[in-house]
């Protein structure tokens, strides 16, 4: 890669990391108080009550999803916070008056919302070791994964800041789109224990097909077909890069 | 390589919501030039900075910077163009230190060079002591100045000064002036745009004037100067001026001893001077009420 290419990525990667992990008390740790409350609640109390779930304990079951509901929302939030962020201030002229193609403005902010997911993620699954050892069945696989989710939503949070009018804006994709399709993903349930329309619903929920190849990715159990899973993400991933990439060009919520 | 920095062709600019806010616009300025690109609020002044450094969109027309379309391309007009924007636009949460380096990284310097030609440009605006604060915790002063540290961080030949003394005091104003004379003399293009007409008079070899979004007035700062055709003086007297009759209708009396005298800009001071003393009257002294440009100024803004 051309230097002044790398140099550029490599300022607007480090910058999105120094911002979120100097705040990381707003960053990092409510969602991780979140997660242990969670694996407190549902994996250990709830958890013992229910038995098992395809054969596993359900702390089991529902670890790999509780990762993955951090590492979405805080790859989704870290970006949309900081482009809108930088739009609300101006701040984000400075990218727009300097040499730097759109292709790497938005790999630069996605990089930085990976980043934040990953360490939300590894610190999630640190805590779910306290409570329990899950050996992860496929590493490479999880890594992958973490690596496809958190880019996947970090270009989502990136169209989402590029058309927020308000801070109130950058929050209703996540309340009123995101959370429900996490938690109707069956993070917390098999979708085959679901009513047979509801099974049918859950098709069509993408989040659906990540957390089942989560779950195979770390306790070799699927209820959807994993390579189905990741080709709809390289494809959903495809489309809102290109989307991203013209809203970039066209300089729109930026230019006038 | 062409002579001129900047040039703009028939540049139109019509907003969404139907504003036109440039017609024609054809404007040129020559590489080592400082240029006074005046106006009055709303003319269209930001709307060209805009264009030409692409936070806004072009409606018809083209712009060249040093020879080479801003359409086409982008990444060696950016790196010749340094703004300095009339809006703070600051990060306001990293310190300007961090803000630097990472300018310099866009621009595609390493964090060595980036700091080293902060140094530099801190020590010599005087805000090196403050560069671990945030702009939160700046003066204004201080936050134009960083702002004009950020736009030249990557040496760039055209340096755009979008109302770069606003709100700043008269000893920094001066301090500011010595540097944009230094950088000009070192081989940077300066446009300048501001409401402090003495400013563009002190620095500027070469000006425009736009009002509703037309070029009114193109020429050398010079040429403006030997153009007015009326001239207002101070003239304080040591006797009484009340009841001579001198100079009719052109003068207006202040006080006693006082009055503003408006005349045709072919008459000298020495002429000036002599009338009063043959009506017996001894100046003592004499000002200048405005500068010359600020007459061409309200002359082209107030009659259009």
């Amino acid at each position: 890669m051309n230097n002044l290419y790398l140099i550029q990525i490599l300022t607007i990667f480090k910058k999105e990391f120094a911002r979120w992990s100097r705040i990381w008390i707003q960053t990092i740790l409510p969602s991780v108080i979140t997660m242990f409350l969670y694996i407190t609640i549902f994996g250990n109390f709830i958890g013992e009550r229910i038995g098992e779930i395809s054969g596993l304990p359900y702390i089991h079951f529902i670890i790999p999803g509780l990762i993955i509901m951090p590492i979405i929302s805080n790859s989704y939030m870290n970006v949309v916070g900081s482009f809108y962020s930088g739009r609300f201030q101006k701040s984000i002229e400075e990218l727009f008056v300097s040499p730097l193609s759109s292709h790497i403005i938005l790999i630069g902010y996605v990089l930085g919302g990976v980043s934040r997911a990953f360490v939300v993620g590894f610190v999630v699954y640190i805590v779910s070791l306290s409570f329990t050892t899950i050996p992860i069945h496929n590493v490479a696989l999880a890594l992958f994964l973490t690596l496809l989710i958190s880019f996947l939503f970090s270009i989502l949070g990136f169209i989402n800041a590029v058309y927020a009018k308000s801070f109130d804006g950058i929050n209703i994709i996540p309340t009123f789109v995101l959370t429900p399709l996490t938690y109707l993903g069956g993070t917390f349930y098999s979708i085959y224990n679901l009513p047979e329309v509801w099974q049918t619903v859950s098709i069509f929920n993408p989040i659906a097909y990540m957390v089942s190849a989560y779950r195979y990715a770390f306790i070799g159990v699927e209820e959807m077909n994993t390579y189905t899973a990741i080709l709809m993400m390289f494809i959903l991933i495809f489309v809102l890069y290109s989307l991203a990439i013209y809203l970039l060009n066209k300089g729109i919520g930026v230019k006038n | 390589m062409t002579k001129y920095a900047l040039e703009i062709n028939q540049l139109n600019k019509t907003y969404k919501n139907g504003v036109t806010a440039l017609k024609n616009i054809n404007l040129n300025v020559e590489d080592g030039d400082i240029f006074a690109f005046l106006g009055p609020n709303g003319a269209g002044k930001s709307t060209v900075i805009g264009i030409i450094t692409t936070l806004v969109n072009i409606t018809s027309g083209s712009v060249q910077v040093y020879g080479k379309d801003i359409a086409k391309y982008p990444e060696f007009t950016k790196h010749m163009i340094g703004v300095v924007p009339q809006e703070y636009n600051l990060d306001q949460f990293i310190p300007i230190i961090e803000t630097m380096i990472n300018i310099g990284g866009y621009f595609g310097l390493s964090k060595k060079q980036a700091l080293k030609k902060t140094q530099e440009l801190f020590e010599d605006l005087g805000i090196w002591h403050k560069r671990k604060s945030t702009p939160r915790e700046l003066s204004g002063g201080m936050k134009r100045r960083l702002m004009i540290a950020r736009a030249l961080i990557h040496n760039p030949k055209l340096l755009i000064l979008d109302e770069p003394t606003a709100g700043v005091d008269t000893e920094l104003r001066l301090t500011m002036w010595d540097f944009f004379k230094k950088i000009n003399h070192d081989g940077v293009t300066i446009i300048l745009t501001t409401h402090y007409l003495e400013e563009a008079e002190r620095l500027c070899k070469n000006l425009a004037i736009i009002h509703h979004g037309e070029v009114v007035k193109s020429s050398p700062m010079s040429d403006v100067i030997s153009s007015t055709r009326k001239h207002t003086y101070i003239i304080r007297a040591d006797s009484n001026i009340t009841d001579k009759n001198i100079f009719k209708d052109n003068i207006h009396i202040v006080d006693d001893k006082t009055c503003e005298l408006t005349v045709d800009n072919k008459i000298s001071i020495t002429e000036i001077i002599n009338h009063f003393n043959d009506n017996n009257i001894k100046v003592i002294d004499i000002l200048s009420k405005r500068n010359k440009l600020e007459e061409l100024f309200i002359e082209l803004t107030q009659t259009k």
